[in-house]
């Protein structure tokens, strides 16, 4: 009908789904070389979280004290702590850790947030009502004070720490899912699987999710660096994790007494695993966003 | 026409970088509009009529780029001008109105203060005359108590009000030139009239000269004095209006000419010679209705406001006691102003929407007591399909056209197994035209009308008895839109099906429809059949509906 900005391209040879994005992350990763970069540092950090135990020189948990705080050496390029531990072993090991409560705190709030945004997106009403209510109340308190809470009251285990995450994320998602689906209830397409005889249901499942669902992908790499440092938080303070389980935060929270003397590879080391951790899923995020962007796809 | 021309362009070139390499979206385009003319630009969507324009303006996109030729405006390169000469051009010298007035105005400003924002802008007016001014700015564009509507915002004018607010705002600082690019589109027949001829009597007034950059060849010709007509970024015909229609030198001219909807022609018309299409004909209504609607209604209640708890007014009448029946074998258009209530009374008789009173008698059931949310199941469900305003908005992007076309018959299970199932949609295909091979292909990879024919397809798969089509061709080119008008009328006349078909435009309804029913504020105006209606209309809204429609000089 009318001519927008955009000249007169024919469709060219069909291409499949999966090839088509394939293709399309190939031209965003070669027009942006950090997200190249990116995805690289994403491969070594699943390396060392899946084969860490096998690929350190020594055991994170055998202290030495003849060598305890030792500077970095050819030996020891990570130093030593004052138990004489290996940094660069616990360091590499507590990538399993970290990225686990990571993951399966994503994993969980992008499940529960995911499904209750879109209902409530979807349904309206009273289901909106009350998912909108619940993300307000989370965003009510200090996110970082309503997660020691929950792992306080909860017991200091691992399970309680992703949980906590978990609660903390979820007005992100909610409130992204039902904007989403909010935007699509009474979309054309949607009118149309109605009148196919769809259920509520199927058009939830068929219609409404696969449309949203590279958002949520982009919403939970994102989202994943600020678990870890979450995670990694709640064991600086001495909640979650406890010692001598070879973890980032816990690592800097105990080089962190160090500093002031002088022996500052304790607490750096770990912190810059941490750093390059949660820069690697932010800038994969932003990678993703622009692949899943139609407007990119010129 | 005076010698020098006020806009030249000449041999010009637009390219825009993609992905696929350098698409060249103008192609030695010559142009030329002398002081006080108005032109229009005609072309179907790609033809680069708007690129144009935004070359003229400077404002190309990032990946647009001027490759060639030379734009002059009084003397004034506009190619080589810099950046901050173009700032103080735009506005003041060369002006521009879009298509969707709301989305060009500020919506949490006034519009008064907007008209003051471009006034101070380019020294028009100081902080003392400014208000008085763009009072008298809104006066011109015949806003009725525009001291008021000095202080309205965007969204509490109508679409056609908001139009001439741009136009107050684009004739502000007096330019020379103005460019218009679909300034219609989307407006209503009536609003389209009272903004075109807004638009022409102060620029022929100002002794300014108009691009008027539209799809439809009839506005144009009706509006302009030459009409240049592009396709594919050339320039295939530059003709005065009067002669363009009586003698369409280029081919192209002559197809979107002949596939333009006007009166006295039929539906066959409308296709290119040499077409294969069998004579149609008229179905004879017989029976019981088919459909049966009577006193319906929906209402919604007022707002209430925050102090007031209950709602003081009475509820608002979208749809206020409707009655008409459609039999087996015809088709109705419903015809409509946007607001008149004809969406809400087609997705009522649809069943998503449940109507607050009356009844909907359905091949002799009663369907409207059916709740919406529970229509789904229901054993009728196959039998109302729908086809909707906007191909691309219709279907699910993440299904392959063959995948949207099963959608129907995997839920109604009419077809089971794979294969019988892939094979019905094959068939279906080769009803609308489809070629089989662009089953696989996503909408995003499918042309407009190829998704038109997508969306028809699904609407037939269960093989209903009522289809109602809302607005099928509004989104479409001309070309497009003769093919789909003449592919319904086939199918019509092959399945035996009836047509509910909700349109703003009563030219395309002459073309399709037995009867047609004119609804104005929820209520019907006028209803009989088709050729009656529109020779001889009654009532005083159907004579003004049938007046604003562009009539070209043939």
């Amino acid at each position: 009908m009318s001519a927008t900005g955009s000249p007169a391209l024919v469709p060219t040879r069909p291409r499949t789904g999966i090839s088509a994005t394939l293709a399309h992350a190939g031209t965003v990763v070669a027009g942006n070389p950090v997200t190249g970069f990116a995805f690289a540092l994403l491969l070594g950090l699943m390396a060392c979280a899946v084969l860490g135990p096998s690929l350190v020189p020594y055991d994170p948990l055998a202290s030495d004290t003849a060598i305890a705080l030792q500077a970095p050496t050819l030996a020891h390029p990570f130093g030593t702590d004052q138990l004489g531990r290996d940094i660069l072993s616990r360091v590499v090991v507590a990538a399993r850790l970290d990225l686990a409560i990571a993951v399966f705190s994503v994993a969980l709030v992008f499940v529960a947030g995911g499904l209750a945004g879109i209902m409530a997106g979807f349904f309206g009403g009273w289901t909106d009502r009350i998912v909108g209510r619940l993300a307000d109340t989370i965003m009510a308190f200090p996110l970082f004070v309503l997660a020691m809470g929950i792992v306080a009251a909860l017991g200091n285990t691992v399970g309680n720490i992703v949980l906590a995450t978990a609660i903390i994320n979820f007005p992100l998602y909610a409130r992204l899912a039902r904007a989403e689906a909010a935007q699509r209830r009474n979309a054309g397409f949607v009118m149309a699987a109605r009148l196919t005889g769809n259920t509520d249901l199927r058009i939830v499942l068929t219609c409404i999710l696969p449309n949203i669902l590279p958002l949520m992908m982009v919403q939970m790499s994102l989202t994943m660096g600020y678990a870890i440092l979450n995670a990694a938080g709640l064991s600086f303070i001495g909640l979650g994790v406890r010692p001598p389980t070879p973890e980032w935060g816990i690592m800097v929270a105990e080089g962190a007494g160090f500093i002031v003397s002088g022996e500052w590879w304790i607490a750096l080391f770990p912190g810059l695993a941490l750093m390059l951790a949660v820069f690697c899923f932010n800038l994969i995020g932003d990678g993703l966003r622009d692949i899943v962007d139609p407007q990119r796809r010129t | 026409m005076t010698a020098i021309p006020l806009l030249a362009i000449r041999d010009l070139t637009v390219e825009f970088a993609t992905r696929r390499g350098t698409v060249q979206a103008v192609r030695r385009v010559d142009v030329s509009v002398a002081k006080g003319e108005t032109v229009g630009i005609v072309g179907e969507s790609g033809s680069g009529k708007s690129v144009t324009s935004y070359a003229v303006m400077r404002i190309l996109d990032r990946a647009g780029r001027i490759a060639g030729g030379a734009v002059d405006f009084s003397g004034i390169d506009l190619r080589a001008a810099t950046e901050r000469q173009m700032r103080d051009l735009r506005g003041r010298e060369i002006s521009m109105i879009f298509q969707n007035p709301r989305a060009a105005l500020n919506p949490i400003r006034k519009v008064g203060h907007q008209i003051e924002d471009v006034l101070r802008q380019h020294a028009e007016a100081g902080s003392g005359d400014a208000k008085a001014k763009a009072i008298a700015a809104l006066e011109q564009v015949k806003i009725a108590r525009a001291t008021e509507r000095y202080h309205a915002y965007p969204f509490e004018l109508s679409g056609g009000m908001c139009q001439r607010v741009v136009i107050a705002l684009a004739l502000a600082c007096r330019p020379q030139l103005l460019i218009a690019d679909e300034p219609t589109t989307g407006l209503d027949v009536t609003t389209q009239k009272a903004v075109m001829d807004l638009v022409t009597g102060l620029t022929r007034e100002r002794g300014m000269a108009t691009v008027l950059i539209t799809h439809d060849l009839g506005l144009a010709a009706t509006y302009c004095d030459r009409i240049v007509v592009m396709e594919q970024g050339r320039v295939v015909e530059t003709a005065p209006a009067t002669t363009i229609f009586r003698a369409p030198a280029h081919a192209y001219t002559r197809k979107l000419m002949q596939a333009t909807p006007r009166p006295g022609v039929t539906l066959r018309d409308l296709l290119p010679e040499g077409a294969p299409a069998a004579p149609l004909e008229r179905a004879k209504a017989a029976g019981t209705p088919l459909l049966a609607v009577s006193g319906l209604v929906k209402a919604y209640p007022k707002k209430a406001g925050l102090l007031t708890r209950k709602a003081a007014e009475a509820p608002f009448r979208a749809v206020d006691s409707l009655s008409f029946t459609v039999a087996r074998g015809e088709s109705v258009g419903l015809v409509g102003e946007s607001g008149c209530g004809k969406s809400t009374t087609s997705t009522m008789v649809m069943r998503l929407l449940d109507p607050t009173e009356g009844s909907i008698v359905f091949a002799g059931e009663e369907i409207g007591r059916v709740p919406a949310a529970r229509f789904a199941r229901h054993r009728l469900r196959p039998k109302i399909q729908m086809v909707f305003q906007d191909p691309t908005e219709s279907l699910n992007p993440r299904w392959t056209a063959a995948r949207a076309i099963a959608d129907p018959l995997l839920r109604f299970r009419t077809v089971t197994g794979s294969d019988a199932v892939r094979a019905r949609c094959e068939e279906l295909a080769r009803l609308v035209g489809l070629p089989v091979d662009l089953l696989d292909r996503f909408p995003h990879q499918l042309s407009g009308g190829q998704k038109a024919r997508v969306g028809i397809a699904r609407a037939i798969a269960p093989a209903p008895d009522l289809v109602i089509l809302d607005e099928p061709t509004a989104a479409l080119d001309v070309s497009v839109q003769a093919l789909v008008l003449n592919l319904l009328a086939d199918l019509k006349q092959a399945l035996g099906m009836s047509y509910l078909f909700v349109s703003h435009d009563l030219q395309v309804v002459r073309l399709l429809c037995d009867r047609v029913i004119v609804m104005r504020a929820g209520r019907i105006v006028e209803e009989g059949p088709t050729a009656a209606v529109l020779s001889a209309p009654q009532a005083e809204y159907t004579r003004a509906l049938l007046a604003a429609i562009p009539r070209p000089p043939v």
